[in-house]
């Protein structure tokens, strides 16, 4: 039997593109905080353009570290979800309405969080990427980074717990 | 009567954009301890299917709150940062409600003040969510 040929790339690209910026689409907060996704394959970067109402400390200025943890958070609550979606996507056994819906994807529940700032925040863009150390059938354990203008400088660390939602 | 140093610490506070941008209002300011409001707001929502606010806008609230005990503390002087801050997220918020944050710097040191909070809805007797942290305290 002959092997299927592999899906054109564009149908590819634009489906994981769209099941993306569905899942971010549904989740109002990340909208507020302005954080937006790039996404490499199955690998995504959390990007946190820079905009005043992010600033903690007007003085230096510098970011605040609520916003810093709120980015990282995000950053871990959507890769935790990406990942559990990638499979589907690729089946595809779902659509981008469905996520957009709102009704099949059930966002993770986070536990607990936990932060170490490292750096202080510049007034600049912020970059974050998150790895699922471990997702289980109920809890998962993520690990999510965050850094501005080198990767090696890192601003900040956190790692969190999350409930993982039912299967549908 | 409010001290002239909390008086700087609540100007200082409400003049912070992020808190500003996320509504936070100060309630109370003492030596050591602070109190803030955080009214339920649409673009904070996390999970759309139930309208409970995002884990990151708790934190914010926590964060600013366990910052400003900090300052308040007879012992603390000038500006201070997070060293760490560890949430525990123990029930959704419930929607529509606004959530209260108390936090407490309970021991300082020349470098370091430790500090926890909680963060409450209408609900008195269970807690939305408890804050633990470490923060820089200012060279005097």
């Amino acid at each position: 039997m002959l092997k299927p040929r592999p899906e054109p790339v564009q149908v590819v690209k634009q489906r994981r593109d769209a099941a993306l910026a569905a899942l971010v689409e549904s989740i109002p907060y990340i909208q507020f905080l302005g954080v937006r996704f790039d996404r490499r394959g199955d690998e995504l970067t959390a990007i946190m353009p820079f905009c005043d109402q992010l600033i903690g400390n007007p003085g230096l200025p510098a970011l605040h570290g609520g916003a810093i943890a709120a980015f990282l958070e995000v950053s871990a609550v959507i890769e935790l979800s990406w990942a559990g979606l990638w499979k589907e996507i690729e089946s595809p056994t779902i659509t981008p309405d469905q996520i957009k819906s709102g009704g099949l994807v059930s966002i993770p529940k986070t536990i607990d969080f936990s932060v170490d700032y490292l750096r202080t925040g510049l007034p600049r863009d912020a970059y974050a990427r998150a790895r699922v150390n471990r997702s289980g059938r109920r809890y998962a354990s993520v690990f999510v980074e965050a850094w501005q203008d080198n990767k090696s400088r890192i601003i900040a660390q956190a790692t969190g717990h999350f409930l993982m939602p039912e299967p549908h | 009567m409010e001290s002239d140093k909390n008086r700087l610490v609540r100007q200082f506070m409400e003049a912070i954009p992020h808190a500003q941008a996320l509504g936070i209002l100060f309630e109370n300011i003492g030596s050591g301890t602070a109190e803030m409001l955080m009214q339920y707001d649409k673009r904070f929502i996390g999970d759309p299917k139930t309208g409970v606010i995002h884990g990151g806008a708790v934190f914010a609230l926590l964060d600013s709150c366990c910052g400003a005990a900090v300052l308040s503390h007879p012992e603390q002087k000038g500006l201070t940062a997070t060293i760490d801050l560890r949430v525990d997220y123990m029930r959704p918020a419930s929607p529509l409600q606004t959530l209260r944050a108390r936090a407490q710097c309970y021991n300082i040191t020349r470098s370091v003040a430790f500090v926890s909070a909680v963060a409450l809805d209408d609900n008195d007797d269970k807690p939305v969510a408890t804050a633990t942290g470490a923060f820089v305290t200012g060279k005097s």
